[in-house]
C-alpha cells in the first residue's frame, strides 16, 4: 500500500478540493498501477483505473466502491462506467472492490469509502463515467496505433473500436492499451444526454443469477478451514457490563473450544452456530446493568414532553411567531410522537475476523469499509491499510451497516483477538432487535395560526428526540449549535415555512443512553408524517380539499406540484371508490428527490387496511427506471412496516422485543398494489434508496383521517375500537 | 451420525442430536443457500422442502428428517437456475438484497407444486410467512403468476 493514511491520498484530495468549489469535473481517476499490477495475474491486462479491467476474453469487470444492499448499486454505477466505456453489456462482471478510501472515498464523507444517505447515484454520476470514458480512449488509442490511423476517425460499438471495414475487440486491444498512459481525464469528453445508449434505459439487476440459485455470498455465509462460529452475550440493558461470568458449563458443549471476555460481553467460540447458540444460552453472567438499567418508554416520553415546554436550540426561525399566533383567526395546537425503532435486517448482523501478525482481515456486509478499517486498525494495532475488507452482499442495511461506531465489526475483531483464531461472529435475531442503534423516538409539539382564508401565517414546532450525530466524527459537520440537521431535516427546510413570515422551529436533542442511528430516510421518517399530517389536518380546518391546499402552499415549488399533480391524476382523486375505502396523499422532498404518493384505505376488523399506492417521484436523471421503481416499492412496504406496526419499547432497562413475531414489519398479505409514474427530467440526479419512505406514513394517516374521521398523530397507527 | 437425503444425494454427517436442520444445511454440509433470519419459524428465510412440502429448516430438528425424507434446498432445486419460478424472478427483477429469496423461493415452488394455477389468497396464504424487508412482495406475487404461466 502507498500510504499510511488512506484519506489523505493524491486522489482524494484533488477530488475533494474540487468537489468542495463546486466543481465536478477533471477527477484524477486512481488506482491505475495497483490494479494493473494485480491484473496481470489474472489475465485481465488493462486496468485503466480503480473501478475496471478488461481481460483478452473481452470481459470487463467492474469494481464497485459502494455496497450493494439490494439498492441496485450493483447495476446502476455499473450502467455508468459501461455507458461511457461502450462496452458490451452481455460482457460485464461486477464485484465489490477492495476496501480503500484512497480509491473509493467519497469526499463529502471526508474522504470515506462508505454506502448511505441515498448518494451513490448522484455523487459517482462522473466519476463512473469519467472511468469509463479514460478506459475508451485508450482503447481506441491503441487501435489508432494499430490500425495506424488517427483516433479522431475511429468510432466505437458495444465492445468494438471500429476503423472504416476493420474492427478490434476491446479483449483484442487490452494488452496495447494496458501499455499506454492512464488517459488525462481533462481531456475527456462525456457523452451528451442524447447519445446515452443504457442511462435512462429500464436495466434488469447483474446480481439476480446468484440471488435465485443460493449463491449470492452474504457476510454470514463466509467459510474456511478452521474458521469459527462465535455468539456473544451482552449485557441486557444497553451500557452494561459483565461483573463476573463462569463459563465451565458453556465449555462442555461439545464444539465448544473458548469462552472469552470482550468490551462488549462474553464470547463462546465453537465450531458452528448451534454449539455456540447453546453454549452462550449455559453462561452464568453476573451483570453490572449500569445507568440505564431504569429506562423506560413511557417515562421516557413524559421527559420529552416536558423538555418540549423548555427553550430548546433554534433550527430555523424568521419574525414573531407568538405575535403573529395571537394575530390568528384560527390555529391548531397538536402533539405527534413516534417510537424507537430497529432496521431488522433479514441477515442478522455478523462479522468474520482473521487476524494475522501484519494483517487483519474481514468479511462482512459492511457499509462502512474506511470506518471498519480505522477502528480494527485501533484494535489490533495494525494501520488502517492493513486491515483488508472483503465486502460482502449485505442482507439488508437500512443504515444499521454503517455506524459511527462500526459496532458489529469491532466486536467480532475483539473476539478474534481474545479468541487468537479466525471468527465469524454471528448475531441471533434477539441481538439484532436488543442491541442497540435505533431510529430515536421523537415528540413533535405545533401551534399553527391561519388566517381568515386558511393559510398558515405563524407556525411553532418543537421537537425532541436524540442526536444521531453528536459525538461522532460526523459532529463537526453535521451538528450547528445544538442543531442536528438530522432531526429536523424535513421540518426545518420545509417548503412550507421557507416564506412564511413567523415561524419558529425548535430542538431538543436529549440523552438518554439508548445508541441511536439513521434509519432508512432518517429523520424524514418522522418530520414528513408530521409535517404531510399536520397540512391535512390544516387543509381540514381551512375548510379545503388536501390537494389543492397543497397546491396552494406549493405553488412556488414546482417539482413538489409535479410529483403531486402526476401522483392524484394517476390515482383518480376525484374518481368514486368502492365503499369504505378513501385517500389519502403525501408529497415530500429528501435525498434530492421529490415524492408524492396516494394511498387507498379501508378499515376491517383487523384495523388499517392499505389497498393500493400510487407514487409519483421526480428524481431528476432517471438512471436505471426499473430500479427506480423498485425502490419506491421497497419503500412503500419499509414504511408501511413502521406505519401500521414497528414499535420498540423499553422497561426496566430492557427492549421489550425480541424476534419478528413482536416487532413486526410489512408482511406478504397487507401489501398494497403499488404504481410508480416516473417524472421525465435532465435535473442532476437525486437519491432513490430512501426517499419513496417518508411520504407512505402521512399518506396512510391522511387516508385514515378521510376514511374514519380518526387523527392519528402517533405512529405506528392505531383506530380507536380495534 | 445421521444420515439425511440432501438434493438427491444420502450424506452421512456428524453432528449434535438436536441440531436443527438450517444449521446441518449451512454449518456441516456446507449448503449457504439456505438462510438463517430469526430462528423460530417467523420469517421463512430458512425454507426448505421435506418431502415436497414446505418447512421452517431453523426449528425442524436433523432427527425429525433423517429417515428417508428427501431434503430439497435452493441449491438443488435446478442446476442452472432454470426452475420455472427462479425464471419468472429473473424476468421479473424480483430480487433487491436478495437473502431472503431462497426462502422466497422456495415457498413459491411448494405452492405452485401443490396449486399450479394459484389465486392470490392463496399466495398470501403460502407466502406470507416469508418475510422481505426490501419490500419485493409485489413482484413475488407477480413471479408467481408468471411461473404458474411458463409451468
Amino acid at each position: 500500500m502507498k500510504s499510511s493514511n488512506p484519506i489523505s491520498r493524491r486522489g482524494f484530495l484533488k477530488g475533494s478540493a474540487l468537489l468542495g468549489s463546486g466543481l465536478v469535473v477533471a477527477f484524477v481517476l486512481p488506482g491505475a498501477h495497483r490494479f494493473a499490477m494485480g491484473a496481470e495475474n489474472q489475465g485481465e491486462v488493462f486496468a485503466p483505473n480503480a473501478f475496471l479491467r478488461i481481460g483478452n476474453d473481452n470481459s470487463v469487470t467492474v469494481l464497485l466502491g459502494h455496497s450493494e444492499m439490494g439498492q441496485g448499486i450493483w447495476t446502476g454505477l455499473t450502467m455508468l462506467i459501461a455507458e461511457e466505456l461502450d462496452a458490451d453489456w452481455s460482457k460485464i462482471r461486477v464485484e465489490h472492490s477492495p476496501a480503500s478510501a484512497a480509491d473509493y472515498g467519497l469526499a463529502a464523507f471526508g474522504g470515506m469509502q462508505i454506502t448511505g444517505g441515498s448518494t451513490s447515484t448522484w455523487m459517482e454520476f462522473d466519476r463512473y463515467r469519467q472511468a469509463g470514458a479514460a478506459a475508451r480512449l485508450m482503447l481506441i488509442d491503441a487501435a489508432a496505433r494499430r490500425f495506424n490511423v488517427a483516433p479522431s476517425t475511429l468510432r466505437t460499438e458495444p465492445g468494438v473500436v471500429i476503423a472504416g471495414d476493420r474492427r478490434a475487440t476491446y479483449g483484442e486491444l487490452a494488452d496495447d492499451a494496458g501499455k499506454l498512459p492512464v488517459a488525462d481525464p481533462a481531456a475527456l469528453t462525456l457523452k451528451e444526454a442524447r447519445d446515452w445508449r443504457l442511462i435512462g434505459k429500464p436495466t434488469k439487476r447483474l446480481d439476480t443469477p446468484e440471488k435465485i440459485t443460493g449463491r449470492a455470498k452474504f457476510g454470514i455465509d463466509v467459510q474456511f478451514d478452521g474458521l469459527m462460529t462465535a455468539m456473544v452475550a451482552r449485557s441486557p440493558v444497553l451500557g452494561g457490563s459483565v461483573k463476573s461470568f463462569e463459563g465451565a458449563e458453556a465449555l462442555s458443549i461439545p464444539g465448544v473450544h473458548k469462552v472469552v471476555q470482550v468490551p462488549s460481553g462474553v464470547a463462546v467460540i465453537a465450531d458452528h452456530y448451534w454449539a455456540a447458540k447453546l453454549a452462550r444460552d449455559a453462561l452464568k453472567i453476573d451483570w453490572d446493568l449500569g445507568a440505564n438499567a431504569g429506562l423506560d418508554s413511557q417515562v421516557l416520553l413524559e421527559d420529552f414532553r416536558k423538555l418540549a415546554g423548555t427553550a430548546g436550540a433554534s433550527a430555523s426561525k424568521a419574525g414573531d411567531v407568538e405575535q403573529a399566533l395571537s394575530n390568528a383567526a384560527k390555529s391548531i395546537d397538536v402533539e405527534y410522537s413516534v417510537p424507537y425503532l430497529a432496521h431488522a435486517p433479514m441477515e442478522p448482523l455478523n462479522c468474520t475476523v482473521k487476524i494475522t501478525q501484519d494483517k487483519c482481515e474481514i468479511w462482512t456486509g459492511t457499509q462502512f469499509q474506511t470506518l471498519d478499517q480505522m477502528i480494527a486498525g485501533k484494535i489490533t494495532g495494525l494501520k488502517p491499510e492493513q486491515v483488508e475488507i472483503h465486502t460482502q452482499f449485505l442482507g439488508g442495511g437500512f443504515g444499521r451497516r454503517a455506524n459511527p461506531t462500526s459496532d458489529f465489526v469491532a466486536e467480532a475483531v475483539e473476539v478474534a483477538k481474545a479468541a487468537g483464531m479466525p471468527v465469524k461472529t454471528v448475531w441471533a435475531r434477539e441481538d439484532d432487535i436488543r442491541g442497540g442503534y435505533y431510529r430515536s423516538a421523537f415528540l413533535h409539539q405545533a401551534r399553527v395560526g391561519l388566517d381568515a382564508d386558511g393559510s398558515p401565517i405563524a407556525w411553532k414546532h418543537v421537537l425532541v428526540g436524540q442526536s444521531i450525530m453528536a459525538g461522532t466524527l460526523l459532529e463537526a459537520s453535521m451538528v450547528k449549535e445544538g442543531v442536528d440537521k438530522t432531526s429536523v431535516e424535513g421540518v426545518a427546510d420545509s417548503p412550507y415555512l421557507a416564506k412564511l413570515a413567523n415561524h419558529q422551529v425548535d430542538l431538543h436533542s436529549p440523552q438518554t443512553g439508548i445508541t441511536v442511528l439513521w434509519l432508512r430516510s432518517v429523520g424524514h421518517t418522522h418530520t414528513a408524517f408530521v409535517m404531510e399530517s399536520l397540512i391535512d389536518e390544516l387543509a381540514e380546518a381551512a375548510g379545503k380539499d388536501p390537494v389543492d391546499y397543497r397546491r396552494t402552499l406549493l405553488r412556488e415549488h414546482p417539482r413538489h406540484l409535479g410529483v403531486l399533480d402526476l401522483a392524484v391524476e394517476k390515482a383518480a382523486w376525484q374518481a368514486p371508490l368502492p365503499d369504505g375505502h378513501a385517500l389519502g396523499v403525501a408529497v415530500h422532498e429528501s435525498f434530492g428527490s421529490y415524492v408524492a404518493q396516494v394511498a387507498e384505505v379501508s378499515q376491517d376488523n383487523l384495523g388499517i387496511r392499505v389497498h393500493r399506492v400510487v407514487c409519483a417521484v421526480d428524481c431528476g436523471i432517471a438512471v436505471n427506471p426499473l430500479s427506480i421503481a423498485a425502490q419506491m416499492e421497497s419503500a412503500i412496504a419499509f414504511g408501511l412496516g413502521f406505519t401500521l406496526h414497528s414499535k420498540l419499547t423499553f422497561k426496566d432497562g430492557q427492549v421489550q422485543q425480541s424476534n419478528y413475531h413482536d416487532y413486526q414489519v410489512l408482511r406478504l398479505n397487507e401489501m398494497p398494489r403499488v404504481e410508480v409514474h416516473i417524472v421525465a427530467s435532465s435535473a442532476k440526479p437525486g437519491g432513490v434508496g430512501e426517499a419513496g419512505v417518508p411520504p407512505t406514513a402521512p399518506a396512510v394517516a391522511n387516508a385514515v383521517f378521510a376514511l374514519t374521521g380518526q387523527r392519528l398523530r402517533e405512529l405506528p397507527l392505531q383506530l380507536s375500537g380495534v | 451420525m445421521l444420515t439425511l437425503n440432501i438434493n438427491g444425494q444420502d450424506q452421512e454427517l456428524n453432528v449434535p442430536a438436536d441440531m436443527p436442520l438450517l444449521w446441518v444445511l449451512r454449518d456441516v454440509a456446507h449448503l449457504t443457500g439456505t438462510k438463517f433470519g430469526c430462528g423460530m419459524a417467523q420469517c421463512g428465510a430458512c425454507t426448505v422442502h421435506v418431502d415436497g412440502a414446505p418447512v421452517r429448516a431453523c426449528v425442524t430438528p436433523a432427527t425429525a428428517v433423517a429417515h428417508g425424507q428427501k431434503i430439497l434446498t435452493i441449491e438443488g432445486l435446478s442446476i442452472d437456475g432454470s426452475h420455472p419460478v427462479q425464471q419468472a424472478w429473473a424476468e421479473l427483477d424480483v430480487v433487491q438484497c436478495g437473502y431472503c429469496q431462497s426462502g422466497q423461493i422456495m415457498s413459491a415452488a411448494a405452492l405452485l407444486a401443490k396449486i399450479p394455477k394459484p389465486t392470490d389468497s392463496d399466495i398470501d396464504q403460502a407466502l406470507s410467512g416469508n418475510i422481505c424487508r426490501c419490500g419485493t412482495y409485489p413482484r413475488i406475487r407477480a413471479a408467481i403468476k408468471r411461473a404458474a404461466d411458463i409451468g
